[in-house]
């Protein structure tokens, strides 16, 4: 009877998991009436798990950056305009570009009670820029005097404090800056530059789970890679009070999927609506659909170091933008999520300005004959290295159709399977032609898209564009005396920039997302983000 | 039968080991440097990408790496997730509570309907109701699970509107019964042609002629003699299929927004998240040793002459 032996063990053991897993069952069958759709006056939308702890300084991608700006405060925003306006900050001056005086609004509390003042800002600054606690955004406090003490390049810190930051009471304090910074102020709007509790310090780790802020929400959960639920801050000061209960961030695995949450009514707002349903979001969500351009840029970079494009005549690249479709490309291929592209900064940024040029014009004529008059492409052949997971596919292929079409010169898409392995091959000179090149403003200053990106020390120039002449005109341009005179120089070098062609631009990014029929008042800022305090329930 | 089950699970160790490295050797050779990666198209300071990787112990040579991680993960320590600084057994103990879930769900759908389906048509081969399952089963081995996912959502969802497009709560069963459906039915329809094909082979058997003329009544006849024969190699099946189904999950927990293993894995594997990758590719390896082990005992149960020393 050895069989009916072991059919008794195993019916028990499959009992015993069947068993388990039913009282897993039992368990989820309860929560799920309180998490199965939003608390009533909140507000939901498509933003997945942030990559990082929810900590300001750690934080550049956009579902993070969501959640942190519903969380913290800075000390000063922008308008949709990209104006200042100043939140947790009453001023913030200067007279030289060098030392910044700031003024805190008084009465502002973090939302455990803590006090807001000038110590809350300025110990959170210096922990961020320290190189020990490896903030990922820490070279944004580069500017600040002694920012080398704390971050050397190499080995430990010298000091634990930057001696350019000074406490000078409860709700003032001044910075010190290496050199003049005239647009310095835009760049204190990033979420990176957010005050800290008392609380932060002692356990930061713990504190990136579950973050105390000064902002218009006040945590409340984080169901790890299923939604973070935040409620409005009852005694919220800044001129953004929330004007809904609280926010729902849900995580979709697909946008295809929040998209048909949307329609289905189980879901407020989408970002972004994916390809596929692009055609027809405009007929599903009717004045709910929301198409509005931002402060985002694509550019094809050359790489400077390859064989193709050393020593290039800048006459080439000109001709290889002419022979560019962009208008047609935007239409038909991007289902005009795009605006074709007339400079190198967008126009959401201060500064942008007519460059009164043809070379973003489709002409294959004239663009035959500048790559002839610049000495052609050497092998009359180019590659565009782009990351496939990105939805990059169907416009490199469209574009080199266009330049192949226009010029008789070869171009390729070079894929990279995915976006580690694109950036990999850009940090290591192994781009074998062009890159595909994106951008969105940190801050919304034409500063931003040309020093970030062009500057021959910049982090971001991939592409190793370096001449002496821009950074020379860049230079001066940062030891402008306001920040009018700094944009105007960074135009001059805009204009110069169209002799050198360091990239070709292509087009200006667009949002193209929609909300149900339960909310009102969904707009969108500079940076091409829903601005959620405002949105209301109906 | 007691040493046999020991000697099994002793076997599983050095399978164990082997299928860590391997995944670890190819999550290390893929190109893209997950810290850098984390920092994205912006600027960044690359002073804090090696203090990272330093941090994590990127920087050593691999052998170290992964003695460092079997060392860790003999103390029941899966590691540490490299963006989200969570440790990967908080990840695993979300994602496959889910999974299992979805999977136990499908295999039960899979076990009841399809055998069911099977007995019905193997009885009466060459009837109305044989061809029709024939024709049935061939629909849905040759439809690709996210056609069938597609058209489900499409129907249910959004003409009749009968359940929600996404699974909202990957914890309700309710919600779960369209992508179990949907998961299940390729297994579905193999195991419905396996056991017809098998109880119509055994119905000319030898026995299944005794069993007949000692004049025992047909239930016990079809119940015991002939289903207990016939079920070997759909055991068989359905034990390879548990692992299938937990890694297969990963079209239909896409298409229907579950957030389960296939998904974590995915996003793992998108982010170079070596320590997430191998945790839950090994327990993955896992459960189908697991599996294995069960269907090998079941064989016992239903043919006595099949012995373990």
């Amino acid at each position: 009877m050895r069989g009916a032996k072991s059919a008794k063990w195993v019916a028990g053991a499959i009992v015993v998991a069947l068993a388990a897993t039913a009282c897993g069952g039992g368990d989820g069958g309860d929560k799920e009436k309180a998490k199965g759709s939003a608390p009533a006056g909140y507000v939901s939308i498509d933003v997945g798990e942030p990559q990082k702890p929810l900590m300001p300084a750690d934080t550049n991608e956009s579902n993070g950056a969501y959640v942190i700006r519903s969380l913290f405060t800075q000390l000063l925003d922008f308008d949709a305009k990209g104006e200042l306006v100043y939140t947790n900050a009453e001023s913030v001056e200067t007279e030289d570009s060098k030392s910044w005086t700031v003024k805190l609004k008084k009465g502002w509390k973090f939302h455990n009670g803590e006090e807001v003042t000038a110590k809350s800002y300025v110990d959170a600054w210096n922990w961020y820029a320290n190189i020990k606690n490896n903030q990922q955004n820490s070279f944004w406090f580069s500017d600040i005097k002694g920012y080398a003490d704390v971050h050397p390049e190499k080995g430990e810190p010298k000091a634990d404090a930057m001696s350019g930051l000074k406490v000078v009471d409860d709700h003032t304090f001044t910075i010190e800056l290496n050199e003049r910074v005239p647009y310095f102020n835009y760049k204190l709007g990033y979420t990176t530059w957010a005050p800290m509790p008392k609380v932060f310090f002692d356990d930061p780790k713990a504190f990136g789970q579950k973050p105390v802020g000064n902002g218009p929400y006040e945590f409340e959960k984080w169901d790890h890679k299923k939604l973070i639920q935040v409620k409005a801050y009852a005694d919220y000061q800044g001129p953004n009070k929330a004007q809904n209960k609280g926010l729902q961030f849900k995580n979709y695995s697909t946008v295809e999927a929040a998209y048909r949450d949307v329609v289905s009514g189980n879901l407020d707002i989408i970002r972004q609506v994916g390809p596929t349903d692009l055609p027809k979001y405009k007929s599903d969500l009717g004045a709910g659909a929301i198409e509005q351009p931002y402060a985002a840029i694509q550019t094809l970079v050359p790489a400077f170091y390859t064989k193709t494009f050393k020593d290039i005549d800048p006459k080439v690249l000109q001709g290889l933008s002419m022979a560019i479709d962009r208008d047609t490309i935007t239409k038909t291929v991007l289902n005009n999520t795009r605006t074709p592209a007339t400079s190198f900064t967008p126009p959401e940024v201060k500064g942008n300005q007519d460059l009164d040029t043809e070379v973003f014009t489709y002409n294959p004529e004239k663009a035959k004959k500048l790559i002839k008059d610049g000495g052609g492409v050497p092998g009359n052949k180019f590659s565009i290295q782009y990351n496939s997971d990105g939805g990059h596919k169907e416009w490199v292929t469209a574009v080199c159709e266009s330049i192949r079409k226009a010029t008789g010169i070869d171009c390729v898409g070079d894929a990279k399977p995915d976006f580690p392995t694109d950036l990999e091959a850009r940090d290591n000179n192994q781009v074998k032609g062009m890159y595909r090149g994106g951008w969105v403003a940190d801050y919304p200053v034409n500063v931003n898209f040309i020093k970030e990106l062009y500057h021959s020390k910049a982090e971001s120039n991939n592409g190793r564009f370096s001449d002496k002449e821009i950074d020379g005109l860049m230079a001066e341009g940062d030891k402008a005396e306001s920040l009018e005179e700094a944009v105007a120089a960074y135009q001059n070098v805009e204009k110069k920039l169209l002799e050198k062609m360091p990239a070709i631009p292509l087009w200006y990014y667009r949002i193209n997302g929609g909300h149900g029929e339960a909310v009102d008042n969904v707009s969108v800022d500079y940076h091409g983000d829903i601005t959620l305090t405002e949105v209301t329930v109906k | 039968m007691g040493r046999y089950v020991v000697r099994r699970l002793l076997q599983m160790i050095p399978v164990f080991i082997g299928s860590t490295l391997l995944i670890f050797l190819m999550m290390y050779v893929l190109p893209g440097d997950p810290v850098r990666a984390l920092m994205g198209d912006q600027a960044f300071d690359p002073a804090v990408v090696a203090n990272k990787r330093k941090e994590l112990g990127l920087d050593l040579p691999l052998w170290q790496q992964y003695a460092n991680y079997l060392g860790g993960l003999v103390q029941g320590d899966f590691g540490t997730e490299i963006v989200s600084e969570r440790p990967v057994a908080d990840i695993i103990a979300d994602a496959f509570p889910v999974t299992i879930r979805l999977t136990l769900f499908a295999f039960a759908f899979i076990v009841l309907v399809g055998i069911g389906l099977g007995v019905v048509a193997g009885l009466r081969p060459n009837t109305l109701q044989d061809r029709g399952l024939l024709a049935l089963t061939l629909v849905l081995i040759s439809m690709p699970s996210f056609v069938l996912g597609f058209l489900m959502q499409y129907l249910f969802a959004f003409q009749w509107q009968i359940t929600q497009p996404n699974v909202r709560d990957s914890e309700n069963f309710g919600e779960l019964l369209l992508p179990a459906i949907v998961l299940a039915s390729l297994s579905l329809a193999y195991v419905a042609r396996l056991t017809r094909t098998s109880m119509a082979e055994n119905l000319r058997a030898d026995y299944m002629r005794t069993a007949v003329a000692k004049g025992l009544p047909k239930r016990r006849v079809v119940g015991v003699h002939l289903m207990r024969n016939s079920l070997i190699p759909v055991v068989t099946f359905l034990g390879t299929d548990i692992g299938n189904l937990m890694t297969g999950a990963i079209v239909t927990e896409g298409i229907f927004n579950v957030k389960g293993v296939g998904n974590a894995v995915f996003e793992a594997l998108i982010r170079r998240e070596g320590a997430t990758v191998v945790g839950i590719a090994s327990l993955i390896v896992l459960v189908y040793l697991a599996t294995s082990l069960l269907v090998d005992l079941l064989y016992a149960v239903l043919d006595p002459r099949i012995r373990y020393a």
